[in-house]
């Protein structure tokens, strides 16, 4: 058990306290992506990161705004080190940042919580037992999928077959 | 960054194969950028595109310096399966290729996500994206094969033309401690259920003959490879060290 000191929390606190660089309603603590952070001394601040997708773009974006945001706290040295293990899933995503996906117009991901190690729920020979995605904006589940990837890799494109807005859903990962 | 020296070389010399057939299919997949048949495609292929270069990234810089390794290695020194670089064709020749590649590459990676060897951590990972992938190539299987004459015609040839690069997928890789009679037993239950509900004939011929001399994983390729990477390395070499 590693434990955590008052200053690695409150630094925690600080890194995850950044907004996410493609959704900035979501800070990235709410996202769930800063995993630890490590103080050396005072001075010198090892963050660990990971992607929500393996190749996904921001992770960069997201690394200079941390060491941006701790620099300007007055930690001189800091080191943004992404790691894969345990892989991101969308359940890491908080409660409160479901809740804000859903203000913005964006159906956040269902909770998936499977015990066993790989999750086969996909595609023709699987079958999808999720409960439906509700459109964000009238709540109905009466919703059809338009496209498996919208504008980003992390989310499907969704029209609500009951009041007709398209919409974006953050698919389970 | 430099490769990571606490790993074997024969594992090594598995993630290169790995990361070769992800590399070599994402810029395959990025060609289609300003070409897909409809604005939804051109974002879905660009996303699995994107996805495959992350994999591609991870599994390279186990190996090495992953920009020397996509951009200063001659044709030979590529490891990827041959069914990875065969051209797009029509869109029918792509999701064929979709289907037979990501339905292996997700058997795959479930089992190597599931062991607990050097490549679990990324395996977990990329088997949740991997399984859109599938998914993608699946219905689209189903909706040009239960489709019109013509796309049903194309999807049928598609899938025979590329059928005799899909044997190379489980011949044995070096530190790769999978199990390929029964990676390819679940591959073809699998790819047949969704040919059948597809209408679409499973195709008849070996699966074998492309690669009997050796192929893709021993450094042979075919012969549009040459011009693909002749295409994905001319800016690196006429501008080394450049960033993008
Ligand atoms: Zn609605």
């Amino acid at each position: 058990m590693v434990t955590t000191t008052p200053l690695e929390a409150e630094l925690l606190e600080i890194a995850g306290a950044v907004p996410d660089p493609e959704l900035p309603v979501l800070t990235l603590q709410e996202l769930g992506v800063v995993r630890a952070v490590h103080a050396h001394g005072t001075d010198t601040v090892e963050v660990e990161l990971t992607p929500t997708y393996t190749g996904c773009p921001a992770i960069e974006a997201m690394s200079l705004d941390i060491e941006r945001a701790l620099h300007a706290h007055g930690v001189r040295d800091v080191t943004v080190r992404t790691v894969l293990t345990p892989a991101w899933s969308t359940d890491d995503i908080s409660a409160e940042g479901r809740r804000k996906l859903q203000e913005f117009g964006i159906a956040p991901p269902r909770v998936q919580r499977t015990t066993g190690p790989v999750p086969l729920t996909l595609g023709t020979t699987r079958t999808l037992t999720a409960p439906p995605v509700q459109c964000p904006h009238c709540g109905s589940a009466d919703t059809e999928l338009l496209s498996r990837f919208s504008s980003t890799a992390c989310k499907a494109l969704r029209r609500c077959l009951a009041c007709r807005e398209p919409f974006d859903h953050f698919k389970e990962l | 960054m430099t490769a990571d020296m606490t790993l074997d070389a024969t594992t090594r010399t598995a993630a290169l194969a790995l990361g070769d057939d992800a590399l070599v299919l994402s810029h395959r997949l990025g060609e289609w950028a300003g070409h897909a048949p409809v604005l939804e495609e051109e974002v879905a292929l660009a996303n699995i595109a994107l996805d495959l270069l992350g994999q591609a990234r991870v599994l390279l810089s186990m190996v090495g310096d992953e920009d020397e390794l996509a951009y200063l290695r001659e044709e030979r020194a590529f490891r990827n399966l041959q069914l990875v670089e065969q051209p797009n064709g029509d869109f029918a020749h792509t999701i064929a290729r979709q289907l037979y590649f990501s339905t292996y590459q997700h058997l795959l990676y479930a089992e190597l996500a599931a062991a607990e060897g050097p490549f679990a951590p990324l395996a977990a990972k990329a088997v949740k994206e991997v399984a859109y992938h599938r998914d993608h190539a699946e219905q689209w299987t189903l909706r040009l094969g239960d489709g019109t004459d013509e796309s049903r015609e194309r999807m049928r040839r598609a899938c025979g033309a590329l059928w005799r690069f899909t044997g190379e997928m489980f011949q044995p890789v070096a530190g790769l401690d999978v199990d390929g009679t029964a990676l390819e037993a679940a591959w073809l239950a699998s790819v047949t259920a969704v040919l059948d509900r597809a209408t679409l004939p499973v195709p008849e011929g070996p699966r074998t003959g492309a690669w009997a001399a050796g192929a893709g994983r021993q450094g042979l390729h075919t012969e549009s490879f040459g011009r693909m990477l002749a295409e994905m390395q001319h800016l690196h070499r006429s501008h080394p060290g450049a960033s993008w």
